[in-house]
């Protein structure tokens, strides 16, 4: 049982606007014209398409391929035809096109065969359920994407103390989690069980912060049917951002992930509630990832949670919610915290899509942010920082672009989580200044990468070039060492030194000639780069230099002809 | 179609920097309510002319640096450091007094070093420094507290004081006035007096400290406490000055209650209250990180008693936190907390 939960520092009381999206229950979102598809949902490589355009897809079918360790791979979320696999506006914080498949739904939703595993997954061993859960596409559905599989190949020497299940949902307006596990209570603890197993973990616990009474009461009765007493719920006190990684483990264990570390370095794996469920559908029912629960919340006339098939557009979802209260002015996906505002509305809901979040100027809480003011180092970002940071010196350095100094004040463990932002009273955008820092130092580094490299060709050509002209000197040595000596040969015996004079100046002619052979037979000798060439390569500079030889031609007659009249005027 | 597209986070919290420091000129409040009662009614003319003067300066400072006035100048940073400095003079200090100072405190301390934020120094307390040093007569010229009610220093009474010439203000000033319990027990120390003696001698000590002063002690604490409460300012600063002033005069008093004064006796003398919640907890010149705080705090309370004691000012807290303004980058250097995971 546990004692006590531990309270990491800072964090922030935030409003909560959940009440509003959790009054109506969770259906299914009616079926899209197109889904589309990005190819990059996940942390790592982006998966490589199976299909072609035009060809017949199945509900569950695999239509891109995990590309290399750190992948997932891509299902079709219902059947239908490949329509096209192109650029299309992903949901990045950059706006950026992506390489997407997309599906034309035949309206027929039917499954591709599937495997099911219902009877015990205790029969599989770990790596099989690592495999299924790989095959299925299984992602951290909390927002970061990162391979589930991974996380739960922690390595032979790290033993699994606590496996953590976050349902802290910590960000405001998000209740897609929440949601689940009052739906789904059952399929969140039959995930555990097998992620317990396959990561052969003592104990786990259920993390929910205690604004969800209905949430814990769902899990807790779950928990009791399995009657597993390594399992356990925990309330834990709602504040922001509990429900990141590194701030949930401390509060469950008290203990600090280390830098550049991961949580199973300190026996802990931490999964989201969503990931979990998906586990259980995967291994018990063999059905790939292919949807979720998403949250539509903010300026919409009906926030709710709907179950929604990847690829569909935020659009749509919208207009299933009854449309926006007014003009569209900001669309958020993910929380009011960490989410990014998408330059489009047709953006696709992908695995890390927790929440579509409309602002069309109604709330309050999500108004522009005021004129910024100078800092005047009141410190409260510092108070709040769940990191323990000095973001008041953090952000004057990076303002400063000081990027040695941001780097001494630990920068790079920020998590963005904008606690500092938000109390922040002169409004200083922060955590846009980190991010600024952080980019500055990355693209320096690689600068540096490349400049380092340009540095160490040009300094083996010039050795290259001081190598060549001391073998020349020595060589040359050689030659005149040797000369003499065959001088010194013919001419034995005669002392006579105003015989010698023309001697010495025959020798110098006959070394000045010898050096400029030895020049030429080296450049002779040096391989010209036309050398190895191809075939084909050659047919091509043979073509060139035709082309050449006759545009030599038609130019000098062309040349001639131009002055032909210059001459009749003379 | 393109949508407005911040950097996250969307959501911020009402606070801002006029909120803070209008909860700071409140929890003023009761003191000077308590400085008029005891002292007079020119402390409020004072303050009233100290806020034009930092007003006005402030405007002019923003035009001339091209600095958009309206948001600067409703930040309330300015008022506040005129109210400090206007409670730190004497207050039947002549007119010019306070005006010469807040126009330093803003000018020279503040705009000149880049304006709100970037001040290394407390503004209030380099224009108490330089009035200080520059008229020392004027500035040690204190009122005495009221005793009786037909003495009572009204507005018309202090504004006559304050504005009218020097002859005729010196004529009442020199009825009224007289050195702060600090000044006299210092000089009376010199004369080889002891303690007990002096304080028995003189009607101008009470019970805590001096008198009347340590009932505008005690209502600057409340008004302290009330911010650290608002979570304004944080109890690290005042707390380990406080603590640090009453462990080294506990100790000195303990070795010679003759020769130095009791800790309760510099707690409630003077502006330590007012230094302790309103002027080293300026956040701009100060320590910020928390151990950063602890050892700031603790330094000016140390230098108030070595200043008080052994140095040439009978007050100390203007010195004390100039120099340790000085310190508090390096201070924050070497404080850093320990971030998480290392």
């Amino acid at each position: 049982m546990l004692s006590k939960l531990f309270k990491f520092h800072g964090g922030v009381h935030l409003p909560q606007h959940k009440d509003v999206s959790t009054q109506l229950a969770v259906v299914p979102a009616t079926l899209p014209q197109r889904l589309i598809l990005p190819l990059s949902q996940h942390i790592g490589t982006p998966a490589v398409p199976l299909v072609k355009i035009g060809q017949q897809v199945l509900k569950g079918e695999k239509i891109a391929r995990a590309e290399g360790y750190v992948s997932a791979p891509v299902h079709a979320p219902t059947s239908g035809i490949i329509e096209d696999i192109g650029d299309y506006p992903i949901p990045h914080p950059s706006g950026m096109l992506d390489q997407c498949i997309v599906i034309k739904p035949d309206g027929e939703d039917k499954w591709t065969d599937l495997t099911a595993h219902s009877g015990d997954y205790k029969q599989l061993n770990p790596s099989e359920l690592r495999n299924i859960i790989r095959s299925s596409g299984i992602v951290g559905l909390g927002g970061a994407g990162f391979p589930t599989s991974i996380k739960h190949c922690p390595g032979p020497d790290r033993k699994i103390d606590t496996l953590i299940l976050n349902g802290a949902e910590c960000e405001p307006y998000i209740t897609c989690d929440d949601m689940l596990m009052r739906d789904k209570a059952n399929e969140i603890i039959c995930g555990l069980l097998i992620s317990k197993h396959a990561l052969q973990a003592k104990r786990c616990v259920i993390a929910i912060e205690d604004n969800k009474p209905q949430a814990i009461e769902s899990m807790k009765n779950a928990a009791k049917e399995f009657a597993d007493k390594n399992i356990e719920v925990v309330a834990v006190p709602t504040i922001y951002p509990t429900g990141s990684e590194k701030q949930i483990i401390f509060v469950i264990t008290g203990k600090e992930v280390p830098k550049n570390g991961l949580p199973s370095h300190i026996g802990v794996v931490c999964q989201n509630v969503g990931t979990t469920a998906a586990i259980y559908r995967a291994i018990n029912h063999g059905e790939p990832l292919i949807s979720r629960y998403v949250t539509v919340s903010g300026d919409v006339q009906q926030p709710r949670n709907l179950e929604v098939l990847f690829g569909t557009s935020a659009n749509d979802l919208i207009e299933q919610c009854g449309g926006s209260i007014g003009d569209i002015r900001r669309l958020i996906i993910g929380g009011p915290m960490m989410g990014f505002a998408m330059q489009q509305i047709t953006i696709p809901v992908t695995k890390t899509t927790n929440c579509i979040l409309v602002d069309s100027g109604h709330s309050k809480d999500l108004q522009k942010k005021q004129y910024a003011m100078p800092c005047i180092r009141c410190g409260n970002c510092m108070d709040v920082c769940p990191i323990n940071l000095v973001p008041q010196q953090l952000y004057w350095f990076s303002k400063a672009q000081e990027l040695e100094r941001v780097q001494e004040y630990n920068i790079f463990d920020c998590i963005e989580c904008g606690c500092c932002d938000y109390v922040c009273p002169s409004h200083i955008p922060l955590v846009q200044y980190y991010r600024f820092a952080k980019s500055e130092i990355w693209k320096r580094d690689r600068e540096k990468k490349k400049s380092d490299i340009a540095r160490e060709r040009h300094e083996f050509h010039q050795f290259r070039l001081e190598r060549e002209k001391a073998e020349k000197a020595e060589k040359l040595r050689q030659k005149k060492a040797a000369l003499k000596a065959k001088e010194q040969s013919e001419k034995t015996g005669d002392i006579d030194t105003g015989k010698k004079q023309p001697n010495a100046k025959n020798a110098a002619i006959l070394a000045a000639m010898e050096r400029v052979k030895a020049k030429k037979s080296k450049q002779k000798a040096t391989p010209k780069n036309t050398d190895d060439l191809t075939e084909t390569q050659k047919k091509l500079i043979r073509d060139v230099d035709e082309r050449r030889a006759k545009q030599r031609a038609s130019s000098s007659s062309t040349t001639e002809s131009n002055n032909a009249p210059d001459k009749e005027k003379k | 179609m393109s949508l407005y597209a911040p950097s996250s986070p969307h959501f911020h919290s009402n606070n801002n920097v006029t909120q803070i420091m209008l909860k700071v000129l409140y929890a003023l409040i009761p003191g000077i309510l308590l400085y008029v009662l005891i002292f007079g009614f020119g402390v409020v003319i004072n303050i009233l002319l100290a806020i034009i003067t930092a007003l006005g300066c402030e405007a002019l400072m923003l035009k001339m640096r091209h600095r958009p006035v309206a948001p600067f100048l409703t930040d309330g940073s300015a008022i506040l450091t005129g109210v400090l400095l206007a409670l730190s003079i004497p207050s039947i200090a002549p007119w010019w007094i306070i005006v010469l100072g807040t126009a330093f405190a803003i000018i020279i301390a503040k705009h000149l070093y880049g304006g709100l934020g970037y001040n290394p120094f407390n503004p209030a307390m380099v224009g108490y420094a330089m009035l200080l040093i520059s008229f020392p007569h004027q500035m040690t010229t204190w009122p005495l507290p009221i005793n009786n009610i037909s003495d009572y220093l009204g507005p018309i009474d202090s504004f006559k004081l304050i504005f009218s010439d020097t002859s005729h203000a010196q004529l009442i000033t020199d009825a009224i006035s007289g050195a702060t319990p600090l000044d006299y027990l210092k000089n009376q120390l010199g004369l080889a007096h002891n303690v007990s003696d002096i304080m028995a001698g003189s009607n101008i000590f009470g019970v805590l400290g001096g008198s009347g002063w340590e009932w505008i002690s005690l209502a600057f604490l409340a008004g302290g406490i009330w911010l650290i409460k608002q979570k304004i300012t944080h109890w690290h600063i005042p707390g380990a000055m406080l603590a640090a002033l009453a462990i080294i005069s506990t100790v000195f008093y303990i070795i010679n209650p003759d020769q130095y004064a009791s800790p309760v006796f510099h707690i409630f003398s003077g502006a330590t209250m007012l230094g302790a919640f309103f002027i080293a907890t300026d956040p701009v010149s100060a320590s910020t990180t928390p151990r950063g705080k602890i050892i700031y705090g603790a330094c000016i309370g140390l230098l108030i008693y070595i200043i008080r004691t052994w140095g040439g000012y009978p007050d100390a807290i203007a010195f004390a936190v100039l120099i340790m303004n000085m310190t508090a980058p390096t201070i924050d250097y070497y404080t850093k907390p320990k971030t998480y995971g290392h």
